[in-house]
């Protein structure tokens, strides 16, 4: 039987929305505050959800010792207390929440086998959330 | 079609073992959730269920039908007990936050009478939180 498992994690980065293409007042015009040129930081929420049939030897869908370990090890060691902008990641990419999301479901989607990867949802403050299936609709 | 759901709140404790696996493959897999003495947790419930609104009550369901129905099949087997000893879904079965939210499920399923099931949520903490849609 197929369950859905959800588990929730936390860090903190810095950012700042700029993107080169644009000109000094259109980054401004379209980034507001955001585009301040030190940045700003945000204490981030995590949502990873995996699905998978329930094993019936272990009763889960997949052991969260290995969901944390590489969530740990992939996602947050890389992305905690950094500045976003100074990662390889983002070297071409404005740091938007929404390119965040599609690559903490890109590294999960590429390097976490032992359970099918729904989606990944990401806070960035109390006020804004956002959710990435991979191009599908998330599931409510 | 509207999606209604209804949040309940137990306490309960368990403790994770497989009787096929050796002692160490239970320490291995199931880790500190191994300990037989069992430990506890605040779980949350949320119960969605569907259904086209009722023109002449305006409701998808009566929701104190459906809190009944949660109250009876769930809360009163589940609330203040050892789950792997007092419920007996959990004889066998292994009483993580999946197989949890597959017995509410099917506790729920046959008693609702017009609303449709949904989903079940079960959190075990505010971090950890599993949904069974039903046998897909
Ligand atoms: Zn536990």
């Amino acid at each position: 039987m197929k369950a859905h498992l959800t588990r929730r994690y936390r860090f903190s980065a810095s950012h700042r929305l700029h993107s080169p293409e644009m000109s000094a007042d259109e980054n401004r015009g379209t980034y507001g505050k955001c585009n301040n040129p030190h940045g700003h930081g945000h204490n981030y929420a995590l949502e990873v959800t995996v699905s998978g049939p329930v094993d019936p030897a272990t009763g889960m869908v997949c052991n969260l010792v290995d969901l944390d370990g590489f969530v740990e090890r992939e996602v947050l060691s890389r992305f905690h207390v950094t500045n976003l902008n100074m990662l390889q990641e983002f070297a071409k990419l404005v740091p938007t929440t929404e390119n965040l999301s599609i690559e903490i479901f890109e590294i999960l989607q590429r390097g976490f086998l032992l359970a099918h990867l729904e989606r990944v949802r990401l806070e960035e403050t109390m006020m804004n959330s956002f959710e990435y299936a991979g191009g599908n609709e998330p599931r409510r | 079609m509207v999606y209604l759901t209804r949040k309940a709140e137990f306490a309960a404790s368990h403790y994770y073992h497989n009787p096929d696996f050796t002692p160490e493959e239970n320490r291995r897999i199931f880790g500190k959730c191994n300990n037989p003495n069992g430990h506890g947790h605040n779980y949350t419930l949320e119960v969605t269920v569907k259904g086209e609104v009722d023109p002449r009550s305006g409701f998808v369901v009566d929701l104190k039908q459906l809190k009944e129905v949660m109250h009876h099949e769930v809360l009163d087997a589940m609330d203040h007990r050892f789950l792997n000893k007092e419920v007996p879904e959990f004889f066998t079965r292994i009483p993580t936050t999946e197989n949890l939210a597959i017995a509410v499920w099917q506790r729920l399923q046959t008693k609702l009478q017009k609303a449709q099931l949904h989903r079940v949520r079960v959190y075990e903490t505010p971090d950890l939180f599993v949904d069974f849609y039903g046998e897909q």
